[in-house]
């Protein structure tokens, strides 16, 4: 049995833990109201930059569409690009987007793909390093400031190099989707042959006409497209990370509000045992005399 | 006045701005554009520059480092990967910009980013002289 002094240390320890949790809950709450903000910011320009590339290319399909929107015509080469946070602490956050990765991954070596790796974030390289860890052909990491468009432009110019290079003949990405606070969804998209919306049923396209001419633009737009396309990824990721972590210590913190009662109910328990026996001890004494 | 035209502004980090304007000058690859309201259909490359968008007699410019202009009858989108009102532009921003264009011209591997690299470094410069 614990002593009471033994006791009262642990309920010590417990608090300032408590402390540590309640702080970083909120750190996590502030960021996630800033990274949120930052997410619904970057939406316009993706979603207008898709709705231009769909216009173009519903005009260049055919043999001579760009190899980013055509794909080489074969898939036998994969590159996955797994995204998740630097940072722990956040419950299965980055558990969910890795676990997603490995089924993925799996997935295509079992139809007998050759599949290389990279990874954004420090926590998805740790997470595949020992299962996948002879695939990975490079890996970044997010950093402390929130992502922007310098972060990402090397990872993006790096995948279209080894692209245009032949190395690969699909890129894939996988992160978080922020739907909201409470839910993130790991989520797989697939970078290259750009995945083309269906133009929906708001009537034909106006016809556009082109300067200097469709192919010219769809070069410039297509590679931008990759850098916008990771970018919003990343964004969305920081947010499912703060909004993952301000749930993860809020719980830690409740957890350790419930620890704190229980030690100090049987600290008390304890310490009245204590002066019950005294007591006792005294009373059988005087009793003898 | 003639009808207007609705002008949007974005960069990737955010939609710098949404509004109905008279009319909208953009660094087009070929050459400056006007554009006002009932423009054909056009889609069009742009080159680092000014954009001048003139409303009720007040001009407001922006300077953009490339990106794309998607022109439809009723509305303008500027889809630009930097976007800096002039308000806040100043000559030390436009010289770390031409500084930084010029370490791609550098570092560019094909010959293509090179002329790429060597045409923003042009552009920026002639921004730079009408300062």
């Amino acid at each position: 049995m614990a002593t009471v002094k033994e006791m009262r240390v642990r309920i010590g320890s417990v608090k300032s833990t408590q402390k540590i949790t309640k702080a970083l809950q909120m750190v996590a709450a502030a960021k996630l109201r800033r990274a949120q903000q930052a997410t619904e910011a970057a939406r316009p320009y993706a979603q207008r930059m898709s709705a231009i590339i769909s216009n173009l290319a519903a005009g260049v399909s055919g043999p001579s569409a760009p190899l980013l929107l055509a794909g080489t015509g074969s898939d036998k080469r994969h590159l996955v690009i797994v995204a998740t946070a630097d940072r722990g602490l956040a419950g299965a956050f980055n558990g969910a987007i890795i676990r997603a990765a490995r089924q993925k991954i799996a997935a295509l070596i079992a139809e007998g793909k050759d599949v290389k790796i990279l990874t954004i974030g420090r926590k998805s390289r740790d997470g595949l390093r020992r299962q996948f860890g002879n695939r990975f052909v490079e890996s970044y990491e997010v950093g402390l400031k929130s992502p922007n468009l310098a972060l990402v432009q090397p990872i993006a110019r790096y995948v279209l190099d080894q692209y245009t290079g032949g190395q690969f003949d699909v890129v894939t990405l996988i992160y978080s989707r922020f739907k909201s606070v409470v839910t993130q969804i790991p989520t797989v998209k697939q970078l290259i042959p750009a995945e083309v919306e269906k133009a929906d049923g708001a009537g034909p396209a106006p016809f556009y006409d082109y300067e200097p001419d469709e192919d010219t633009i769809l070069q410039a737009l297509l590679p931008q497209n990759i850098s916008v396309q990771l970018l919003s990824a990343l964004l969305e990721n920081q947010a499912g990370f703060f909004a993952s972590q301000m749930a993860a210590m809020d719980n830690a913190t409740r957890n350790a509000g419930d620890l704190i009662n229980a030690l100090t109910i049987q600290m008390n328990r304890t310490r009245q045992a204590k002066i019950t026996t005294e007591l006792i001890e005294i009373i059988a004494g005087a009793a003898a005399v | 006045m003639a009808d207007k035209i609705l002008f949007e502004l974005v960069s990737p980090e955010k939609l710098l701005l949404s509004k109905a304007v008279d009319m909208v000058t953009v660094p087009g690859t070929e050459g400056y554009m006007g554009v006002m309201a009932g423009h054909s259909p056009l889609v069009s490359t742009l080159r680092a520059g000014m954009i001048d968008m003139k409303d009720e007699g007040v001009d407001t410019r922006f300077f953009i480092r490339g990106g794309f202009a998607e022109i439809n009858p009723g509305k303008v989108t500027v889809l630009a990967e930097e976007a800096i009102p002039m308000s806040e532009m100043d000559l030390a921003i436009l010289d770390q910009r031409i500084a930084d264009a010029q370490e791609d011209e550098i570092a560019a591997k094909t010959d293509a980013d090179r002329a790429r690299a060597a045409q923003m470094v042009d552009d920026l410069k002639l921004v730079r002289a009408a300062f």
